[in-house]
């Protein structure tokens, strides 16, 4: 188990090395030039040289590279030279955001797609079964925006149930908070629990014609200890790793979703910083990002290995 | 178990039908509109439409009727010819995107499981250091740093999608090469590029155009959320992406603004992922449809 | 069997829908067992054997279609509720089923699957059910029951989780047994073993119990009545020592005769029996069992024999040809 881990970091560090000289590469092969874009309208090729020369920016690539690298493995990702906040600040202020939005996406999901899942595992091949199947299938084609649009236009204008854009902290007003990620959460969820239910169904499905499932049927157990103790468990491993790759694969998806609803996350940082040409938090932002996916898809496949007791014990 | 019944009724329990498996109506709906959508968009110009271009300032935002036959948009532009030129957009790069990452991720993938060896673990481990990066974030940060252009948006979502055909191709390639008439013809000589080509390609295309479809499914929605943001297509072009994105600020008088340009982007993607699924399950039946 | 029947099996017929045409799992099949009895059913794989322990237990499979009458203790069972049901397994009829590395659920321990059913049936609290299930575990001959509470299946050897398969079954105190091939998927060493085990629990608690095995050497010293099955009928049926001295189908005696003996000269050959059972969805007009006899006739491919009584007492075959065999047999 320990050589299963230790191998596995090993692995990780080229990969995050390798990220962080791709990140570094887009952000130095710009047409552009930093300098002039910090100067904006007082550029004149006197100003621009010297910028650039206090920037370091006449030095070679992989001399900046080594720089910036050597600064980053410190914590020191550069700093906005538009609101003169460090990377890392800025960073730090708006994860808890995405986090947020992330965890309750991933959870409405899990809503939607588990009850689902084991509904039309039961009434495996039955129309009702057709039609979930048959939505879920549907709904992998409606992008994050348009669900975006469908529910803002529904529950916001039509309904006026739920506010279409605005962010509580959840210090000031916990219930108000939690309405402002209704919106967002679900339609993220909308796009998420296709994927969750479909992995669920067919695991439940095969584990249902398992024998010690006529066994426990033998045994004269209630219906729902059958489904939900003796048939869950052992079809969820698949959906315990998707909903962790899902959950990192979101870090991405929050972009759009905080920029529709005007949710202070880490999407709607990057977006900003493109908005304004802020490329050095631009950089840091990717960079945080892709780290953070990285890391994730390896505590993912850790946790798959804890989790079946087969495979702790040594059996496959 | 072993006893003969309960081996059928294995059998019985899994032949449940699954709709995307059989070349039923919905695949033949699904291809129908993908002809239908596509002819329209290569035949546009010769189509008896208004401009999508001309604006009639009178007739903002006006309703159905035989002068708009979906009505006018928040400029008074006619809304179908509105849709019929943006599928254009939305179309161009949906299908040129995946064939960049078709030729050449298709190619590494098939290099990389014929040759194995450092080569092949280079290859995937340069694949793993591109999909660390989630798309929409990439694609973001390129186009802000090489500007907005229809070539750099088709490039970039091209470049994205090289890992998942390197890896199809890699997979097929993979469990074709060791069957025996790879080996007989490498016995009788053949080069390597004669085996590739004449042997190999054949049978890892068709599990290819499966994945290519489902790839212009997905091109099209990042091309669409880009394009909402105002980050994909330079405005004034306009693809369904920045049609749904300029509709969404009329949402409340007229909805339809946002919903047709939708609606026609739902129908088209559900349709290459119809087809591309009921590929892809006859190519390859244990993947199943995920 | 004197007395009433526990458990009567009356024209049970169990059809499949399959890709290939209706299966005829089992075709008309009457059974009958007293309190306390064992019946053997043999026969071979894709007989019919098992199906009709899932229609005793109503656990067929969704598409089967049931017909007749499986009565237990005055009730009949196919006519019963879902619920009603449900509180009669494990508390009345239990099962063993053959393979205990399938029948264990692998992800939960064997306290948690041993003790859900006292708690379910016999509504005892946790720490009662698990005094319960150390009690059951030693009963049935595993060492440190405390520890094997918290084990998981893949921890036991496969004896052992055929213990506790039986210590599962035995917990409700049922009074009837149904033990599908237990011992198939054991070693040979083992085997005798679980089939003690199985005959002493039954005498202890005075358990009716249904063996179904394919060895006819199984059933012999263990059951009270055989009922040997082909192509989804009963063929022979007899109480035990009857069916061994006084074999009627030639089926039987061609199952006997396929067992290697222990006192055979050297290098015999197995007389294995010729042939396949038949396609169950495309069901032979005249005995099932005709195109492997060697004492076939046209009679035999024209019709279905009826199951007839011999003179003696009980002994029923369905053939046109009996023998009238004293085979020597130890059994």
């Amino acid at each position: 188990m320990v050589g299963f881990v230790a191998r596995r970091l090993l692995y990780l560090l080229p990969v995050l090395l390798a990220v962080s000289l791709l990140t570094f590469l887009i952000a130095s092969l710009l047409p552009g030039d930093l300098a002039y874009v910090i100067l904006g309208d007082q550029a004149t090729p006197d100003k621009v040289a010297a910028l650039r020369h206090d920037m370091g920016l006449d030095q070679p690539i992989w001399w900046r590279y080594l720089g910036w690298l050597g600064h980053v493995l410190v914590g020191d990702f550069g700093r906005s030279f538009r609101t003169g906040q460090t990377v890392l600040q800025a960073v730090a202020e708006r994860l808890p955001v995405s986090f947020e939005l992330m965890l309750l996406a991933e959870l409405g999901a899990l809503l939607i797609g588990i009850p689902l899942a084991i509904a039309c595992a039961v009434r495996a091949g039955s129309a009702f079964d057709r039609i979930v199947t048959g939505s879920a299938f549907s709904m992998l084609s409606v992008p994050a925006f348009l669900a975006a649009i469908l529910l803002i236009y529904f529950f916001a204008v039509e309904l006026h149930w739920l506010p279409a854009t605005g962010y509580v902290p959840f210090s000031e007003d916990p219930l108000g908070n939690l309405r402002c990620f209704v919106l967002p959460a679900l339609t993220l969820a909308l796009g998420e629990w296709p994927v969750l239910m479909r992995v669920l169904r067919s695991d439940m499905i095969a584990t249902l014609q398992e024998d010690y499932i006529a066994m426990a049927r033998a045994k004269g157990l209630k219906p729902s200890r059958i489904l939900l103790v003796h048939a869950l468990k052992p079809s969820s491993l698949t959906l315990v790793t998707v909903t962790g790759i899902n959950i990192g694969r979101l870090m991405g998806g929050t972009v759009i979703v905080e920029s529709i609803f005007a949710l202070p996350g880490i999407g709607r940082l990057l977006l900003g910083s493109i908005y304004t040409r802020d490329l050095i938090i631009l950089q840091g932002v990717v960079l945080c990002v892709a780290a953070g996916y990285v890391l994730i898809n390896f505590v993912v496949d850790m946790l798959y290995a804890v989790l079946d007791p087969r495979i702790r014990h040594g059996h496959a | 178990m072993a006893t003969l019944e309960l081996q059928i009724t294995d059998d019985i329990a899994s032949s449940a039908p699954q709709g995307t498996r059989r070349l039923g109506l919905l695949f033949w709906a699904a291809t129908g509109w993908l002809i239908f959508i596509l002819a329209a968009a290569i035949l546009a110009p010769l189509l008896p439409l208004p401009s999508p271009t001309d604006m009639d300032m009178l007739e903002r935002r006006a309703p159905i009727s035989a002068l708009h036959w979906l009505g006018t948009d928040a400029l008074g532009r006619d809304e179908l010819a509105r849709v019929v030129y943006g599928a254009r957009i939305s179309l161009t790069v949906g299908l040129f995107a995946p064939i960049i990452g078709l030729t050449i991720g298709g190619a590494l993938g098939m290099l990389a499981g014929y040759f194995r060896g450092r080569f092949e673990s280079f290859v995937v481990g340069s694949m793993d250091v591109l999909l660390a990066f989630p798309p929409l974030i990439l694609a973001l940060a390129v186009t802000a740093y090489l500007g907005q252009s229809i070539l750099n948006l088709t490039c970039i979502l091209g470049v994205l999608g090289i890992p998942a055909f390197m890896r199809v191709a890699r997979a097929s390639t993979l469990t074709l090469a060791r069957r025996e008439f790879v080996i007989a013809a490498q016995a009788l000589g053949a080069t390597h590029a004669r085996i590739l080509l004449r042997e190999l390609l054949p049978n890892v295309a068709l599990p290819l155009l499966a994945f290519f479809l489902l790839g212009v499914a997905v091109t099209i929605v990042v091309e669409g959320a880009l394009s909402f943001l105002g980050l994909g297509v330079p405005p004034p072009i306009s693809s369904w992406g920045s049609m749904i994105g300029e509709g969404r600020e009329s949402l409340e008088i007229a909805p339809q603004l946002a919903f047709i340009p939708a609606i026609a982007m739902f129908l088209t993607v559900l349709a290459f992922n119809l087809v591309g699924d009921t590929l892809r399950a006859l190519t390859d039946p244990r993947q199943g449809a995920l | 069997m004197s007395g009433p029947a526990l458990l009567s099996i009356e024209d049970v017929a169990v059809e499949l829908p399959t890709a290939r045409g209706n299966l005829r799992a089992v075709d008309h099949v009457d059974l009958a067992l007293g309190p306390g009895q064992t019946l053997g059913i043999v026969g071979e794989s894709g007989c019919g054997k098992t199906m009709l322990s899932r229609a005793i237990l109503q656990l067929l499979p969704k598409k089967a279609k049931l017909s007749g009458r499986v009565i237990f203790d005055g009730q009949d069972l196919v006519r019963l509720k879902a619920e009603a049901l449900r509180k009669l397994r494990a508390r009345s009829i239990a099962v063993v089923f053959q393979d205990p590395m399938t029948s264990l659920n692998p992800v939960l321990t064997i306290g948690t699957q041993l003790i859900e059913t006292l708690q379910e049936h016999l509504a005892l609290d946790v720490a009662a059910a698990r005094r319960r299930g150390v009690e059951l575990l030693a009963a049935v001959g595993i060492p440190a029951p405390e520890q094997r509470l918290n084990q998981y299946p893949h921890q036991l050897s496969g004896g052992m989780r055929q213990r506790v398969a039986i210590a599962i079954a035995l917990s409700c105190e049922p009074k009837l047994l149904i033990a599908d091939e237990p011992t198939t998927a054991l070693d040979v060493t083992i085997q005798a073993q679980i089939l003690d085990l199985l005959a002493r629990e039954q005498r202890r608690r005075h358990m009716a119990m249904i063996l179904i095995t394919h060895d006819l050497g199984v059933v012999a010293g263990r059951t009270d009545e055989v009922a040997v099955m082909y192509a989804g009928r009963v063929v022979e049926r007899a109480p035990t020592r009857a069916l061994f001295k006084n074999m009627q189908m030639p089926y039987t005696a061609a199952l006997l005769a396929a067992i290697p003996k222990i006192d055979a000269a050297p290098h015999t050959p197995l007389a294995a029996i010729p042939g396949r059972p038949p396609d169950p969805t495309r069901p032979l007009k005249g005995c099932s069992f005709a195109p492997r006899c060697r004492y076939v006739s046209d009679q035999c491919l024209r019709g279905k024999p009826a199951l007839t009584s011999a003179e003696a007492e009980g002994h029923s075959y369905a053939c046109f040809h009996p023998l009238t065999i004293a085979a020597g047999v130890s059994a």
